[in-house]
């Protein structure tokens, strides 16, 4: 594979575009990662989405 | 089952969960498939030389950078009319991923021009408009990070979208519309493509790759977003139930 005399501009066109598309990969697996941990760190205070679910459940039973 | 069906976050997410694979799977084909003919199969250009293998990224990302823009549009019409409520989480997620394309087509465009053009960048309609294009991107982030709430952020930030939506056109047409450095359009035109199928088809194949790549990063960010909506919510509530219990707690002993 010859790249010719602008090979450096070539390489360094598609050495950008990698190092983009695994930062964009990266931000969205650690977004991931530290959501999921929000949400267990809430889970562990007893904090849960069934939780607040039967508040609103208990409140409409008083009203 | 029409699209209201997923307006239910959790629906939306198992969804996610049996797709996402499928469109990992063909994205990395994808790219295998359009690399390797690209650095092994496709001529080089009489006048380019092997500097045309750049327009196998620069194309694509441009046509990304614009396609994200008219996904967040009409994300953000579906948050304005017909106030979905995955909308805004669509076009909020949209964006990151859009400012990174119309990067990679700013830079890979930049790299194709000094030894082509002369010149690294050139003031003209096509590339100014694009550099606005990613201005409004910026912004847009930058405006969703200022708004603690995701609602009243999705609403403005909607509006904004749209406004912006008015660059599609002009960076579509900019080079017919002007006399520009840039090339006119040689693929979507009305005549046909003007490239060879020789360099069409492994240019058609790395659109679908990033194509499918923006589908991955599109859905595996929405699902960031709404469980990020989820964690506030269920903080909220929990700061809501606690406030009464420390008021009374922080009363008694004043009594």
């Amino acid at each position: 594979m010859d790249l010719g005399t602008h090979a450096g501009f070539i390489i360094a066109s598609y050495a950008v575009c990698l190092a983009v598309v695994f930062g964009l990969i990266l931000w969205v697996v650690i977004d991931r990662k530290r959501q999921e941990a929000d949400l267990e760190e809430l889970a562990d205070q007893g904090i849960t989405r069934a939780a607040t679910a039967g508040d609103k459940a208990s409140k409409a039973a008083k009203a | 089952m029409a699209i209201w069906d997923y307006a239910n976050p959790t629906r939306f997410l198992r969804l996610v969960q049996i797709i996402l694979p499928w469109l990992i799977g063909l994205c990395v084909i994808a790219f295998a498939v359009g690399l390797y003919m690209t650095f092994y199969t496709t001529p080089d250009d009489y006048q380019q030389g092997a500097t045309v293998k750049i327009m196998y990224i620069h194309v694509p990302a441009a046509w990304l950078a614009m396609m994200c823009y008219s996904v967040m549009t009409i994300s953000s019409l579906g948050t304005l009319v017909w106030k979905h409520p995955l909308a805004d989480v669509s076009a909020k997620a949209a964006a990151p991923i859009g400012a990174a394309f119309t990067f990679m087509s700013l830079v890979t465009g930049s790299l194709w021009g000094k030894p082509m053009w002369g010149t690294y960048w050139v003031w003209d309609a096509r590339l100014t408009s694009v550099l606005v294009l990613f201005i409004m991107y910026l912004g847009l982030i930058a405006l969703w990070r200022t708004m603690e709430d995701p609602i009243k952020a999705g609403k403005a930030a909607a509006i904004l979208t749209l406004v912006g939506a008015l660059n599609l056109p002009i960076i579509k047409f900019s080079v017919e519309w002007w006399n520009t450095l840039h090339q006119p359009a040689s693929v979507m035109r009305m005549d046909g493509p003007t490239i060879d199928a020789s360099m069409l088809i492994p240019l058609f194949v790395m659109a679908v790759a990033f194509t499918l790549l923006f589908f991955v990063l599109h859905l595996m960010a929405m699902r960031n977003e709404i469980l990020r909506r989820r964690v506030r919510a269920m903080r909220l509530k929990a700061a809501a139930t606690a406030r009464p219990a420390t008021v009374t707690a922080t009363a008694q002993p004043a009594e």
